[in-house]
């Protein structure tokens, strides 16, 4: 049975609040704070960010409340251009990327969580190895039985042309954590990121594995929790459409049955 | 270091609600009220097999002002099923995955039901010959 509710000590307090000093033109970033090293449960601190001296992004305030204000802040970030998915977080609500989600996109305060229904590690960082642990399990690497060519396996354009729109999944895994099937049933449920990735490979002309990619799917958890609820494609920072490639799956099952 | 045990971040007490996600969950919570409404059918149709005055009673409880309050409800969860259904169905041929058809399917899911139990109603009542 799904658990609404957030556990006893999981439940988030109210934190401290850091002004700055002499600005005028300000805007509070709530951020969700967690030690693992006090004891304590997780808390809201708002920084008073100077929007004067701050870039656009709202990784750009992270750093710049990191760089000035706590240094204890922890997130993850690299790329800051929205290819490395490491910034993936939950912001005013909704799952995104904290380099690619402008701060002007939210009218007033910026609330920031970690990806949804995740255990947390510090802050802003979430435990992510049962995501990475599900993207292993669909064997996510060309598999082929033909013998291996002199050169490279050739593809039409027609076929190359159907891996768009999976290819640039950077499995950031805002989708999975945006999915409420995913939150109750994570453990089992392979989630929306996983899933477009499996059918990445389903529909690519060079791959022979198909049958038992299909065999591996064919579960009443790993595949058939989507409930095409929509988070995810409304989630996804590069425009994906994960829920559209689980109905593409559920339609090659189908049609494999005959 | 001895192991904490780790908190799990905020979901549904942070995650802001759209028009699929409410399409979503008002689909299956109108299903499970439609499961109890159909006991209260069975009651009805086993009322109106019992006799003459059981059924009376019966009928007498459903006028009520609980009673129609319910049948309302029942009609408002038939009809926001019957909606969502027809959304899933295409869904299930594959269609409406654009977010904006998905969105405009999901709020028209409650336009039908709203105005399909007032319709509904109001020809009742017309029925009745009370309006």
């Amino acid at each position: 049975m799904a658990e609404f509710s957030l556990p006893k000590n999981s439940r988030v307090g109210k934190g401290k609040t850091v002004k700055a000093d002499g600005a005028s033109n300000t805007r509070a970033f709530h951020v969700y704070r967690w030690n693992p090293d006090d004891g304590e449960n997780p808390r809201m601190d708002t920084f008073e960010v100077d929007m004067d001296n701050c870039g656009p992004m709202v990784l750009d305030a992270l750093i710049k409340i990191k760089n000035e204000m706590d240094s204890t802040v922890t997130f993850r970030r690299s790329c800051r251009e929205g290819v490395c998915g490491s910034c993936a977080m939950n912001i005013n609500g909704k799952n995104g990327l904290a380099c690619t989600t402008a701060i002007d996109d939210a009218k007033g305060d910026v609330a920031i969580t970690p990806l949804p229904h995740q255990e947390v590690v510090k802050d802003l960082v979430p435990d992510l190895s049962n995501f990475y642990a599900q993207y292993a399990s669909i064997k996510p690497w060309m598999q082929t039985q033909s013998t291996t060519p002199e050169k490279e396996r050739l593809q039409s354009h027609e076929d190359r042309a159907k891996l768009d729109g999976l290819y640039e999944c950077i499995l950031c895994a805002c989708c999975s954590t945006s999915c409420p099937s995913y939150w109750w049933n994570g453990d089992k449920y392979l989630g929306p990121a996983i899933l477009l990735q499996a059918y990445r490979w389903l529909i690519d002309s060079r791959d022979e594995a198909t049958g038992d990619r299909l065999d591996h799917l064919e579960d009443p958890f790993r595949l058939y929790r989507c409930h095409t609820i929509m988070n995810c494609a409304n989630a996804c920072p590069k425009g994906l459409n994960p829920a559209k490639a689980i109905a593409e799956i559920k339609k090659m099952m189908v049609e494999r049955k005959g | 270091m001895a192991q904490v045990k780790r908190p799990l971040s905020p979901h549904l007490q942070v995650y802001r609600w759209g028009w699929h996600m409410a399409a979503s969950i008002i689909n299956r919570a109108t299903g499970v009220a439609l499961a109890f409404g159909s006991i209260l059918l069975t009651w009805w149709l086993v009322a109106m097999a019992t006799g003459h005055d059981y059924f009376d009673q019966v009928q007498g409880y459903a006028g009520s002002i609980i009673g129609r309050l319910v049948l309302f409800g029942i009609t408002f969860a038939l009809m926001q099923h019957l909606a969502g259904g027809i959304r899933h169905l295409f869904m299930d041929a594959g269609k409406l995955y654009e977010l904006k058809a998905n969105t405009s399917s999901a709020r028209l899911t409650f336009v039908f039901s709203i105005v399909m139990t007032i319709v509904i109603w109001v020809a009742a009542y017309k029925v009745m010959g009370v309006m």
